[in-house]
């Protein structure tokens, strides 16, 4: 409930006045800096090693809540690193937290004011699908350079505008589409979805039905949850009985519900399961309830088990942000993380690094060439500041491709039993960001 | 799925929705009915009780059924303390205005989420059932502590009826829904009478949301459906008619089960909140309500 200013006469004077004072506050800041921070020579020196300014918009609380916690950890291990390693073009990160409490409206609201008041040079981290598609288009209208994490098809299908990025996880579209053969091969072909019912489900809904007829197979029945749903049961009778395989992607505070239920509908009698591991991000596997997931199927973008495979920048970066082998945070095991998401938070810090470094930006009047910097990117090898692995970046879409897993529940903990090539997530589309202007 | 299997299930689904209900309704009626307060606050009642459930139950880790039973006698009485003291901090203060109260429990609403959120934070966190078995019917299985949720709802609710019929606590509630000035000019304390009142249906949404919170998780924004639901309940029986609140639960609570069931949830609630509509144009006292005096 954001009463809207009134506009009335006196409004413009206002402002005016306001900001005038915000000026002369400003120049009484930076005298002081003059005159008490002898130190800070470099800073009076040079404007270019004043800090970098990145405004992190978070889902610290609504249904995004536990992923926003886990993005923000990995967010404030990235750049300790790259601060204790000199910063971007020598200059310091100074990260600004904005919560948008996973919710549209005032996700738009945060990009205003990383723009207006915090005045940051770039707006990165929003991950919830609906978020973004509220938030991108002011971001665009205040030509705010804004790199999400979010996983959502909406920034390769052009739907957005050329202010966003996704330079640090693969989209949905692709994800699926690399899933449908080994799903096909493996488990079957009449395939019943459950997904949540926005953009992100749709994304899933659209992409994998076309991507699995493809391969021969077919949707038994597709299931659309609405998202602040709590109780599941309902929708089970719904599921045809001769599906072979049921494919969910649930997100929020009732997927474990969601398994749970699934679990006590179908006993041990159950068709083959994939699911996408959101279903079940910052969730315990050895939850009570969740014993019937053994032998079930998940998609990971990132091995929540350090497993026999793991790479050494795997083990760098999960040191760094504190997660052990399990998934868990080094100092609760209880407190799983989001591993398959989180390290897009790392990848596209490294990325936004990239793109300042490349393009000399200095600051905002630069944005036009931080743009065409990153546009120019065409991929990342798999290293410490990429440890998920190897990257192709189309600079048109503005979205970068990488490897997907498929992992089995064994034990009660994930293992993984394929690794797709990044061939298998390509499709084609004509989207191409860069003929729209700056 | 064939149709008889398939409407078993809705049925059971409608069962479990229509008892829990009752029992958050009947709260929101009682509040309403004598102290003529329409409590805003009353889904964070609910949302407190499933939250201090899941404190109260990580005191046992090792023993659920005993953590679960110190849930269900310790959280009602936290919420109860809770509501006493908004009752005297609050509501007694603005000598019950019914307007002024609407907005007062609105903030309280506000202040009661937030906390939660500041203190127990944004996470949804599970809660073991105290007794978890499976019942597996030829065609599907259904959890079993939902049977249990239906028999403790069911004891909550003889409970709730025989303590305003049939105890003097009961009927000096009566008299004070009655008539106040003349239950005052009784002897009968209006003031006490109130805030045990308030208490009590604070303690309802509490037991339910203990009740529910196996089933689903603690989150500190899950008091908002049982609100809503509860108003659509105490609307259609009538806003100080118990057996209104009752009988109006199990309509919903079922109609709601089988609507979602074989269409959709959304649709169920569609027709709910249409429901509510026609009631309130063509019987403005609800289904079960008496004649406003």
């Amino acid at each position: 409930m954001n009463p809207k200013t009134p506009t009335i006469g006196g409004k413009k004077n206002l402002i005016t006045r306001r900001s005038a004072i915000k000026k002369m506050g400003a120049a009484a800041g930076a005298a002081s800096a003059l005159t008490l921070a002898p130190g800070f020579v470099r800073y009076v020196q040079a404007q270019s090693s004043a800090p970098i300014k990145l405004g992190f918009q978070v889902h610290s609380t609504g249904i995004g809540a536990a992923y926003g916690r886990w993005y923000d950890r990995t967010t404030q291990a990235a750049v300790k690193l790259i601060n204790e390693q000199g910063g971007i073009s020598g200059r310091p990160i100074e990260l600004v937290s904005e919560d948008d409490g996973t919710d549209p409206k005032r996700g738009a609201e945060v990009v205003e004011k990383f723009a207006s008041q915090h005045q940051v040079d770039l707006v990165f981290g929003t991950l919830f699908s609906h978020v973004v598609i509220g938030a991108a288009p002011r971001a665009g209208e205040l030509k705010m350079p804004y790199f999400v994490v979010s996983e959502g098809y909406h920034v390769a299908s052009g739907s957005l505008n050329r202010y966003v990025f996704q330079p640090g996880i693969t989209d949905v579209r692709s994800q699926v589409s690399s899933m449908a053969p080994w799903i096909a091969g493996n488990l079957g072909k009449k395939v019943t979805m459950i997904f949540p019912d926005y953009a992100f489900g749709h994304d899933h809904r659209d992409y994998f039905s076309a991507a699995i007829a493809a391969q021969g197979g077919s949707i038994a029945a597709l299931l659309p949850i609405p998202p602040t749903e709590s109780s599941y049961t309902k929708y089970f009778p719904q599921i045809p009985s001769d599906t072979e395989v049921i494919y969910h992607v649930m997100v929020g505070p009732g997927v474990l519900t969601f398994v749970k239920e699934m679990g006590e509908h179908y006993g041990s009698n159950r068709p083959q399961i994939f699911g996408f591991v959101d279903s079940l991000e910052a969730v315990d596997l050895a939850s009570p309830g969740l014993e019937f997931l053994e032998g079930t199927y998940f998609w990971e973008a990132n091995p929540r088990y350090a497993g026999p495979n793991q790479t050494a920048f795997d083990k760098f970066y999960r040191e760094k942000v504190g997660v052990d082998a399990n998934g868990a945070s080094v100092s609760d095991p209880k407190d799983i993380s989001t591993y398959s998401h989180m390290f897009g938070c790392w990848e596209t810090l490294y990325v936004i690094k990239q793109a300042i470094e490349a393009s000399g930006y200095q600051g905002p009047a630069d944005k036009a060439r931080l743009i065409e910097a990153t546009e120019a990117m065409t991929g990342f090898s798999a290293s410490n500041e990429h440890p998920q692995g190897d990257k192709l970046f189309d600079g048109k879409r503005h979205q970068c491709y990488g490897h997907q897993f498929i992992s089995k529940v064994e034990g009660q903990k994930l293992s993984v039993v394929h690794q797709t090539s990044i061939e298998d997530g390509q499709y084609e589309n004509d989207t191409d960001y860069t003929k729209q202007s700056l | 799925m064939d149709l008889g299997p398939h409407l078993l299930l809705a049925l059971l689904e409608g069962t479990v929705a229509a008892f829990v209900l009752a029992v958050t309704a009947l709260g929101l009626s009682l509040v309403f009915g004598v102290m003529r307060i329409v409590n805003v606050a009353h889904g964070e009642f609910f949302m407190l009780g499933a939250v201090l459930a899941w404190f109260l139950t990580s005191l046992l880790p090792e023993m659920p059924f005993w953590g679960f039973m110190l849930a269900i006698v310790g959280a009602p009485l936290v919420v109860g303390m809770i509501a006493v003291m908004a009752d005297a901090l609050v509501l007694r203060r603005l000598n019950y205005e019914p307007e002024a109260t609407i907005v007062a429990t609105i903030g309280l609403l506000y202040i009661l989420q937030q906390a939660v959120l500041t203190i127990y934070g944004p996470d949804a966190r599970p809660v073991v059932a105290p007794i978890s078995f499976r019942v597996q019917f030829p065609w599907f299985g259904y959890s079993g502590y939902k049977f249990i949720a239906i028999g403790a709802a069911a004891l909550l609710l003889l409970a709730a009826w025989y303590g305003v019929t049939r105890t003097k606590f009961g009927l000096i509630m009566r008299a004070t829904q009655f008539d106040r000035e003349t239950a005052q000019a009784f002897g009968v304390p209006v003031k006490l009478v109130y805030a045990a009142v308030f208490a009590l249906g604070a303690m309802l949404a509490a037991l339910a949301g203990v009740l529910i919170v196996p089933l689903q998780q603690a989150h500190y924004l899950m008091g908002l459906d049982p609100l809503l639901l509860s108003f659509i309940v105490v609307i259609i029986g009538g806003l100080d008619s118990l057996k209104g609140t009752i009988l109006a639960a199990f309509i919903i609570g079922i109609s709601d089960g089988i609507i979602s069931v074989f269409f959709s949830p959304t649709l169920a609630k569609i027709i709910a909140t249409l429901a509510v509509a026609l009631v309130l144009v063509f019987r403005p006292n609800g289904l079960f309500g008496g004649r406003s005096r």
